[in-house]
């Protein structure tokens, strides 16, 4: 038993190691896919290990144990599966939130098997009990209404309750107090009311921010993801989840801060929430000039006379679900011999990446999709950036005006290139609310209409022309 | 005018003119705007275009008495004074008429109570960018320049490094980066040369290293930021500095190309005793020969050699010498005048003289001269700093102050945080201390991992750990084996949870990884 127990541990490590192996495998597209496959023979050797484990120390009959394991990873392997195989990539903000709120109510529900299984319980496995279903609890409802928000099922505008800050506070301040009660007396009363109370505040913490911030939030929820399967791990005394939860913990961690830096906000501004509100109201009826539009026939000569061109898409390109028809276009420009490359702002849609992800989706090769700051000081000697669904990224008063509610955030100076055709639906303003000076600079033109049918029609415009000269 | 206003274009009457105010192509654009056109036969022939292509595209072709009575004339070059005779009376002509005072012709034009207009008046401003027939010549010029350079120059521009040996690329100076200088960097540095530049308007200096050439500066030899977008002329000390500049650099170069033209008068950059420096072989390129040329030796209109085998073109006709793509880029010069001309796209001629554009190029009209124009302020120049950043910024010892403030604060933070955590450390149980410490650092590893992570993988990477985070997966599997209940219960929701998290996140990271592709 001892050398088995010990054998279990050994392949813990082992999966420990694979694991970041894992991680690190990402840290390039060449080696992405292996990194993946690492992740899935570790995961394959941590569940070996614990099934065995498992069973050998079933306090009731083992046929049964094992039948329900069988049961719990069949339904989640269907269930799994499925979805990653059906999800769309625009919709993959909301699977990973969702995905977030199962670890959650996972690090819960273990949280109080094991307060249950084990009565005679030291004041420091309490404590872990205790941070563990809190921390579980707030991932769980937090992920769920970032789910919902992100899949349009309710409202991506913030949720503002008067005195929202020491409603917060307030909660973690009975925490606390139910933390002291439960040590004193241990009993199952204090956690249910703390996991009440933790599940409330994971629904007004992400309610209370808006859709443009929920790229920090969804990485934010990855972090407390992570952290609660630590914690998990600290209550069951088992290296591998305190590993693993650490890695998830830090990578959601490193996400928010770099989603952070990108919005020039400090992380705690993000998760107090409420922005958006009073930023609409600051530089609404300012007088910018008149804006120009242009036609599809004309850009589409413009087009043909350009040599760089460089595509900034937003999350309206998600919306509009126009990646397919804007890498068709590439794929025409690129066949008539021009330089055509992708400008990615950090921030551009609703998740890390997600804009990488939609455009590999539709086979536009990584190697002409670019970070902000790869192509930042290229942008002058560009003939026409695309702006395709992006308008608080490329929106200049963010460097020009201090007055902005966005000023000092980092974004792309597509101002600066010879010119800039935007592609919106409307002039309303983007999820800042704030205006967008750069509409009306004398090298924009703006396309109106949906994303989606325009880029189509300035695809075929090209390809004619091109057959023309 | 009733009904059609109609638009001759008349023949060049210039000797060795090829070039013609319309194209066929500008022609459409005309007819859309509700003109009735008229071409002089043969007008196109040297620019390559036919009669019949014209035809096709909707215009009459008529003999000169015909097109000279049309209510609109368009012409390259400004009409000689037999031609205003010939113009009806009240007619519009849309021609280049220089830059400078023409008593003449402009009497000539108020005789027969004609409106002037003149394409090379068309002011800097954004607007009427389009418009800017100065800008087209300059660009073709400052490319033909580069063409001719190199037919006349005994060497290939690019370096080559073959079997037989290799040759140093061209170095080509250029003199003046206005938009005929930027043009033929532009042309040299795509043939492979090494391009050199200089202007003594210091603000170029960018533009100059944005099409890949190397700035040449000279200490003192810079003016200050013009108002308007033109050079001006230099002060004394200013033109010593300079003319350094151009004897070291004319000494070393082998194809030089000089554009200075102030309101299209020359001043001399490039002295006998420069050229007598000159390597034999060199080319010299004066593209304002029209102004009388910018080297001394220039002879306007005339390709000729040195006693030191210095070969000086003088060409006045670059722009000549391309007819057909001149003549479709003025063309649409033209066309956008017209453009703005034409508020109603009717057809019908509607005069603004409180338009700067109209204002500026109108010469003469209803018998006035109205030249010159009043000055115009252009876009080129830049807008003063507004006053309210400069008291609203703080100052870089205020800056770092509080940089200090907040390292001092943060190392309080730290110090605090590493007592608490010691503090809770030496008070709890040995077995905690160990799993604590396994937390520790793979905080750290996770945070060294995670950084390296490129950011087009940030997608997958959260799909992926959403995966690997499906590990509580172990902690209820090992509660399913209880024999309590309650506990089996929610054990078996736990482990269906995760598991789908494992299924889902790993299937969704594959998925997207293998999406990503390179350029085949």
């Amino acid at each position: 038993m001892d050398t088995l127990y010990s054998l279990v541990q050994a392949a813990y490590i082992i999966a420990a190691v694979l694991f970041i192996l894992s991680l690190a495998g990402l840290s390039h597209q060449r080696s992405a896919k292996a990194g993946n496959m690492t992740g899935k023979i570790g995961m394959v050797l941590a569940l070996a290990a614990t099934i065995t484990l498992s069973l050998l120390q079933s306090d009731q009959n083992a046929g049964v144990t094992a039948g329900l394991i069988a049961a719990a990873l069949l339904i989640g392997a269907v269930i799994g599966l499925r979805v990653a195989r059906k999800v769309e990539m625009t919709h993959m903000p909301e699977l990973i939130a969702i995905l977030h709120s199962f670890v959650g109510l996972a690090a819960v529900l273990v949280g109080f098997n094991s307060y249950l299984t084990e009565e005679s319980a030291d004041s420091i496995h309490l404590v872990e009990v205790f941070l563990g279903v809190f921390i579980g609890a707030v991932t769980f409802t937090g992920s769920i209404i970032a789910y919902l928000k992100l899949s349009a099922k309710m409202k991506s505008s913030p949720l503002t309750l008067p005195g929202r800050n020491v409603l917060n506070l307030g909660a973690l301040i009975v925490s606390a107090a139910l933390l002291a009660w439960y040590l004193a007396a241990p009993s199952i009363w204090p956690l249910l009311i703390m996991t009440v109370i933790a599940l409330v505040l994971g629904l007004h913490l992400v309610a209370a921010i808006g859709g443009g911030d929920m790229p920090v939030v969804v990485s934010m929820l990855n972090s407390y993801s992570g952290w609660a399967a630590a914690a998990a791990g600290f209550m069951l005394s088992n290296n591998l989840l305190i590993i693993t939860g650490a890695l998830v913990g830090s990578s959601g961690a490193i996400l928010s801060y770099i989603m952070c830096k990108a919005m020039n906000r400090s992380f705690i501004a993000v998760i107090l929430g409420g922005f958006g509100t009073e930023a609409a109201t600051s530089t609404g009826d300012q007088d910018l000039g008149e804006y120009h539009e242009t036609t599809v026939d004309q850009l589409a000569e413009l087009l043909d006379e350009s040599q760089s061109i460089v595509i900034a898409p937003g999350y309206g390109m998600a919306v509009a679900k126009a990646q397919n028809q804007v890498a068709e276009l590439t794929e025409k420009l690129r066949h008539l011999g021009k330089d055509v490359r992708f400008a990615v702002h950090p921030v551009a849609g609703r998740l890390p990446g997600h804009m990488n992800v939609l455009l590999a989706e539709a086979r536009v090769p990584y190697d002409i999709v670019l970070e902000m700051d790869e192509i930042q000081d290229e942008l002058p000697q560009t003939d026409v950036v695309l702006v395709i669904g992006a308008n608080d990224t490329v929106n200049p008063a963010a460097e020009e005006d201090p007055g902005s509610p966005i000023a000092g955030m980092p974004v792309l100076q597509v101002w600066k290139a010879k010119h800039v055709v935007v592609f919106k639906r409307s002039m309303a303003t983007g999820y800042a609310g704030v205006q967008n000076p750069l509409f009306y600079k004398d090298n924009t033109r703006m396309l109106f209409g949906d994303a989606r049918d325009q880029v189509e029609k300035v695809a075929h415009a090209v390809h004619a022309a091109g057959v023309l000269v | 005018m009733d009904a059609s206003v109609r638009i001759g274009v008349p023949k060049e009457s210039w000797p060795g003119e090829t070039l013609v105010a319309m194209t066929p192509k500008t022609a459409d654009q005309l007819i859309k705007l509700g003109y009735e056109l008229v071409i002089e036969a043969g007008a196109g022939a040297a620019a390559k275009f036919a009669d019949g292509a014209y035809e096709t595209a909707g215009v009459r072709v008529a003999p000169a008495e015909e097109v000279w009575t049309s209510d609109v004339i368009l012409k390259v070059n400004e009409p000689n004074l037999v031609e205003v005779a010939r113009l009806s009376e009240g007619a519009v002509i849309l021609a280049r008429m220089g830059l400078g005072d023409q008593p003449e012709l402009f009497q000539a034009l108020n005789a027969r109570r004609a409106t002037g207009l003149s394409l090379d008046a068309i002011p800097r401003i954004s607007r009427a960018q389009s418009m800017d027939s100065l800008s087209t010549m300059s660009n073709i010029a400052g490319y033909r320049g580069v063409i001719e350079a190199a037919e006349s120059y005994g060497g290939m521009f690019s370096g080559q490094v073959t079997a037989a040996g290799k040759t140093q690329p061209a170095t080509v100076f250029i003199i003046g980066a206005g938009v005929a200088g930027l043009a033929a960097i532009g042309a040299a540095g795509s043939l492979g040369a090494q391009v050199r530049a200089f202007d003594v308007r210091p603000e170029v200096a960018e533009q100059i290293e944005s099409m890949g050439a190397t700035f040449v500066s000279s200490s003192g030899g810079q003016q200050e930021v013009s108002s308007d977008g033109y050079a001006r002329a230099l002060t004394e000390d200013q033109a010593a500095q300079t003319a350094r500049v151009y004897a070291t650099e004319s000494a070393k170069c082998d194809i030089l190309i000089t554009t200075a033209l102030v309101r299209g008068q020359a001043p001399i950059t490039i002295t006998a005793d420069m050229v007598a420096n000159m390597k034999p072989g060199s080319v010299i390129v004066d593209l304002a020969a029209s102004g009388g040329g910018n080297c001394e030796l220039t002879v306007p209109g005339e390709k000729i050699v040195t006693d030191n085998g210095v070969t000086i073109i003088g060409y006045t006709d670059l722009t000549s010498r391309m007819p057909t793509h001149t003549s479709q880029l003025y063309g649409t010069n033209l066309v956008n005048v017209l453009k703005l001309l034409t508020p109603g796209k009717d057809g019908q001629l509607v005069f603004d003289m409180d338009d700067v554009i109209q204002r500026s190029i109108a010469v003469t009209r209803n018998g006035e001269t109205l030249w010159p124009p009043p000055p115009v302020q252009v876009s080129a120049a830049p807008k003063p700093p507004p006053a309210a950043a400069t008291t609203a910024a703080p100052t870089p010892e205020e800056l770092a102050e509080t940089e200090h403030r907040k390292q001092q604060r943060r190392y309080v933070l730290f110090g605090l945080a590493a007592v608490a955590v010691g503090a809770a450390v030496t008070f709890s149980p040995p077995s905690f201390l160990g799993f604590f410490t396994v937390f520790v650092l793979a905080v750290f590893v996770g945070f060294y991992v995670i950084t390296n992570v490129t950011a087009s993988l940030h997608t997958p990477l959260m799909a992926q750990t959403n995966a690997i985070s499906g590990i509580i997966l172990v902690g209820a599997l090992l509660q399913l084996g209880s024999t309590n209940i309650v506990v089996v219960v929610l054990a078996f929701i736990a482990a269906t949870v995760a598991s789908i998290n494992i299924f889902g996140g790993f299937g969704v990271a594959g998925r997207m990884i293998a999406m990503f592709r390179k350029d085949a």
